[in-house]
């Protein structure tokens, strides 16, 4: 019997030992260095702020683990040795695979600001970082976010149900610029703002000053301004968690190096999730997927091409969705944040209600690429239809109310969409 | 430690103190509360009406008062910050002390009502005459305990439920459903019974009917002194038991079959009006342990097998008493039990058997085969009628699952259990609705597509201790035969993936194993196996 051993019990590492065992009799193991059970990373937030007990992000019962014979181990990987098939603890135990799975996911990607390494500068990704922001929060006032964006938003969000004053360094204009479309990236800034967090746009980080204990004192953006505060939350993205296989024969760039059946060059050595990185970018899609859907669909892969049935990571369309503050965003196909040449925009806002629509189609075949949902729930299954359908722009406000997820009793907007649809359309014509 | 202390108003600790406000309102609540427990312990309030007023309006206040201050001046959305933090609902010290407070009120009002000065031969005394000026406005009678038990279960949903819209005001289905709850309390509950009592007279002798109180729940409507009294009223009381029978066989399935379980338990339902209010707050404690859906299951299907044995073996006891006035006699009453379960066994057993699981099986011919095999050994054998007399039957009933387990553990543990134990552990309407919801409904909770982060709100937040999270991470709907509908986990779920909803029986359960997203042809192909 076989042994698949799985670095890492991140979504993309549990997806796939799930699946192998659901498709196959090998023997099963995933190590993590983290926690003794899987566990849901987004829903850290909520373990700070008082919504879930952390056993909450659990999404499986412990006995779930030995009922379905997947071995758990916590250790901490610290080498490789990928000629004789064997892993090596930090505490010096062996442990010997047949195939190996990467899944060790993203750290905080610090981006080598002065002062960076002093106490009161984290990040927010692993069940440590979570601990450690609680030991911070004590004595807290204000704190400085750097970076606009999920996780950004998420730590402001977490803070401020502590009563801590929270600056946030945004590089953009707006908020999470480098995705949004400036318009509802305005929308959810104020939105934002309303709840009480002074974010302040074109504004980076330029060094970070500690008190005489080697605490964080205040920070200095690259214009010059000081800042007092106590925390550095660091929110400008996560980068692959790979230092441990650095100078190994594993191809490695940003993250490991993976082809469309995420295999490395190594054989019996794949790597999925955050971790991994196409060697040519799929689609639209970034080389480096950090996203949690991203992570299930190379698990759910990759158990295919290790039960003998090889399969490539061939995702669908492209969906997205996170919460800000009160307001909910879902994505599906592309809407691009800046203007790209032979697409046309089109942009409906609520004037009463926090919520719009964004779509994006092309200009000339009216083909609809893709919407961005505020405030509004949308049908997974519809718009992925849609997509795929290659449906007119037309076609899908005519039919959108359709695609409604919101919940019973919401107040409808088809017909004001429609409205502003057509008014668009004159005006455009 | 060395860092500086820049305030004394603990910033960076959980949000789990009082803040001013809510501690005006606290105290003021308190003080009414106070009048009801001076007057328990006998003290003579000069002016009824006026101290009963102060005290019911310093409650509403406080109550009131107390959700502006949590609520009032924050944007709508989620309010769940700290709730695992504060004592009183993370099973901390308030939640103990707060349970033990209401569970001695309910053992004291079910069997020590002398305590709240119920007097037998005299005049009421006590915390009950407190509340006659009110119940004289109503029935034109002094008060009972029941009376002052149902003034203070209608306020305490009425003040709740404000809260509770306070706190879901972004969710039109919250806001309505919540209404609908208050409004049947109110008007069906406790007016309308009131004033069906100030009509009766000679002519008309209408028991104290709650008319959206269905058998199983009231599991006393067909005991002989309301059957008496319906039949010695005249066609209106005619219309009342026949409206008793029809609303559980007949009224009941439709609703059920067109709009889940929903349209009674968190929509019209007295139990869950004040889980939904007043027991909001605690719906997080729920066991949502595999092991807690298995006990969930066997105990509330034996009640339900229970109140059917105590009720057939109570209407059987008064059947012959006057054959002139009972065209039912005790073999055709038999035959038709007999028959009505059979059928439903049936049907169950030949048209929904692959949507039973094992257990369920073995538990439904086993429950069927007892029942059917009591009703013939007394058939042909004469034997005593389920072994037991109806009467032992009845006031073991109405002690246990009546009194003990509906008020005192039901309501009674919420800080502990959770707001809803005896809608999910006892409760046999909601065991009947469920099982007509999961084998024959159009309702659903839908999960959409590959959405789902698993983060867990969903299961935490529900009451009846669903692990939503088990299906939606599945991209698979939710059929539950416990689910109440009361839509809080579409309210908590942060990426939009769960909805409430009624829609065409086919396709309604719907299990994946490959999400939407990924690859159509993995989809396929895996999802087919």
């Amino acid at each position: 019997m076989s042994h698949v051993v799985i670095i890492g019990n991140g979504i993309a590492g549990i997806t796939a030992a799930r699946h192998i065992r659901k498709f196959s009799d090998k023997q099963i193991t995933v190590i993590s260095a983290e926690t003794d059970y899987f566990f849901s990373r987004t829903a850290l937030m909520y373990v700070y702020m008082g919504h879930l007990k952390f056993e909450h992000t659990q999404p499986y019962e412990n006995r779930f683990w030995k009922k379905n014979r997947i071995d758990l181990k916590q250790a901490y990987i610290e080498e490789v040795d990928f000629k004789n098939k064997k892993l090596f603890s930090a505490v010096g135990e062996e442990i010997a695979y047949d195939q190996l799975i990467l899944a060790t996911g993203s750290v905080t990607n610090f981006r080598g600001w002065k002062g960076q390494e002093i106490d009161g500068v984290q990040g927010l990704v692993s069940k440590q970082d979570l601990e450690l922001l609680e030991k911070n929060s004590t004595n807290l006032t204000h704190a400085v976010i750097v970076g606009g964006g999920l996780i950004g938003v998420e730590l402001a969000e977490m803070l401020h149900t502590r009563k801590i004053e929270v600056s946030m360094l945004v590089r953009e204009p707006h908020f999470w610029g480098s995705v949004l479309p400036k318009e509802e990236g305005k929308l959810i800034s104020k939105h934002i703002q309303q709840h009480g967090i002074n974010l302040l746009f074109e504004t980076e980080l330029d060094e970070i000053i500690a008190d005489a204990n080697n605490q964080v004192k205040a920070i200095i953006t690259k214009s010059g301004q000081q800042i007092e505060c106590q925390l550095v939350g660091v929110a400008t993205g996560v980068k692959p968690n790979i230092s441990f296989l650095k100078n190994t024969e594993l191809e490695t760039d940003k993250g490991i190096l993976v082809n469309r059946n995420l295999e490395t060059n190594i054989s019996d050595v794949y790597a999925i999730g955050d971790c991994a990185q196409q060697r040519e970018a799929i689609g639209n899609r970034k080389p480096v997927e950090a996203v949690w859907y991203t992570g299930r669909m190379m698990g759910e892969a990759v158990a295919q091409s290790i039960c003998g049935n090889p399969t490539a990571y061939h995702p669908g369309n492209w969906f997205n969705s996170a919460k800000f503050f009160d307001i909910e965003y879902q994505t599906y196909g592309w809407v691009f944040p800046k203007q790209k040449e032979g697409f046309s925009d089109f942009y409906w806002e609520d004037e009463k209600n926090e919520r719009a629509l964004h779509f994006q189609y092309k200009t000339d075949s009216k083909e609809f690429v893709g919407v961005n949902a505020f405030g509004i729930r949308l049908r997974h299954e519809i718009l992925d239809a849609w997509l795929t359908e290659k449906l007119s722009i037309k076609e899908v406000i005519q039919q959108f109310s359709k695609a409604n997820f919101d919940k019973e009793f919401s107040k409808k907007f088809s017909r004001q969409l429609q409205k502003a649809f057509q008014q668009s359309q004159l005006q455009n014509a | 430690m060395s860092r500086v202390q820049y305030n004394m108003a603990l910033s960076g600790q959980p949000p789990q103190e009082l803040s001013v406000w809510q501690k005006v309102f606290v105290f003021i609540g308190m003080l009414g509360l106070l009048v009801l427990l001076l007057a328990t312990f006998n003290y003579q309030f000069p002016n009824k009406t006026l101290w009963l007023s102060l005290s019911l309006g310093s409650i509403c206040i406080g109550v009131i008062g107390f959700s502006w201050s949590l609520y009032g001046d924050k944007p709508s959305g989620i309010k769940n910050d700290g709730v695992w933090f504060k004592p009183l609902t993370s099973r901390g010290l308030w939640a103990w002390l707060f349970g033990i407070f209401i569970t001695l009120f309910y053992v004291v009002l079910y069997f020590f009502p002398q305590y709240l000065g119920l007097n037998a031969d005299a005049e009421n005394t006590g915390l009950i005459v407190l509340f006659d000026p009110l119940s004289y406005a109503l029935s034109g009678n002094p008060a009972s305990q029941w009376f002052m038990y149902g003034t203070l279960y209608t306020l305490s949903i009425l003040i709740f439920g404000i809260k509770f819209i306070w706190k879901y005001r972004h969710s039109q289905y919250e806001v309505i459903r919540t209404l609908s709850v208050m409004f049947f309390q109110t008007a069906f509950a406790f007016i309308i019974p009131e004033l069906m009592a100030r009509l009766n007279g000679e002519s008309l002798q209408l028991p104290y009917y709650d008319l959206k109180n269905i058998w199983p729940l009231n599991y006393y409507n067909f005991e002989q002194y309301r059957i008496d009294g319906f039949l010695n009223s005249g066609t209106i009381g005619m219309a009342l038991l026949i409206f008793g029978v029809i609303s559980i066989f007949v009224i009941t399935p439709i609703l059920t079959y067109k709009y889940g379980k929903r349209w009674y338990c968190s929509w019209v339902c007295g139990c869950g009006g004040l889980a939904e209010t007043a027991g909001d707050p605690f719906r997080q404690l729920s066991d949502k342990r595999q092991i807690a859906w298995k006990v969930e299951r066997w105990v509330v299907h034996s009640v339900v097998v229970f109140v059917t044995l105590m009720t057939t073996a109570v209407i059987y006891s008064y059947l012959d008493y006057d054959a002139a006035k009972y065209w039912l006699n005790k073999d055709i009453f038999l035959g038709l039990v007999a028959l009505l379960l059979t059928l439903v066994f049936a049907w169950a057993m030949l048209f929904r058997r692959e949507e039973l699981q094992k257990d369920a099986q073995y538990g439904a011919i086993g429950y069927f085969v007892i029942i059917i095999g009591l009703l013939t050994i007394h058939f042909f054998w004469g034997s005593q009628l389920f072994l037991f007399q109806a009467e032992t039957l009845r006031t073991t009933y109405a002690f246990l699952i009546g009194s003990v387990f509906s008020g005192v553990i039901g309501v009674g543990f919420y800080p502990i259990f959770g707001n809803r134990v005896w809608c999910r552990f006892g409760c046999p309407m909601a065991a009947i609705l469920g099982f007509q919801q999961r084998l024959f409904s159009k309702f659903r909770i839908t999960t959409n597509g590959g959405q789902c982060i698993s983060c867990g709100n969903c299961s935490t937040y529900c009451e009846m201790g669903i692990d939503v999270r088990a299906y939606a991470q599945k991209g698979q709907n939710i059929v539950r035969s416990s689910c109440v509908g009361c839509g809080i986990c579409a309210e908590v779920c942060p990426r939009g993936v769960l909805k409430l909803e009624n829609d065409s029986p086919e396709g309604r359960i719907n299990p994946k194993d490959v999400l939407l997203g990924n690859d159509v042809d993995l989809m396929n192909y895996v999802n087919q196996k």
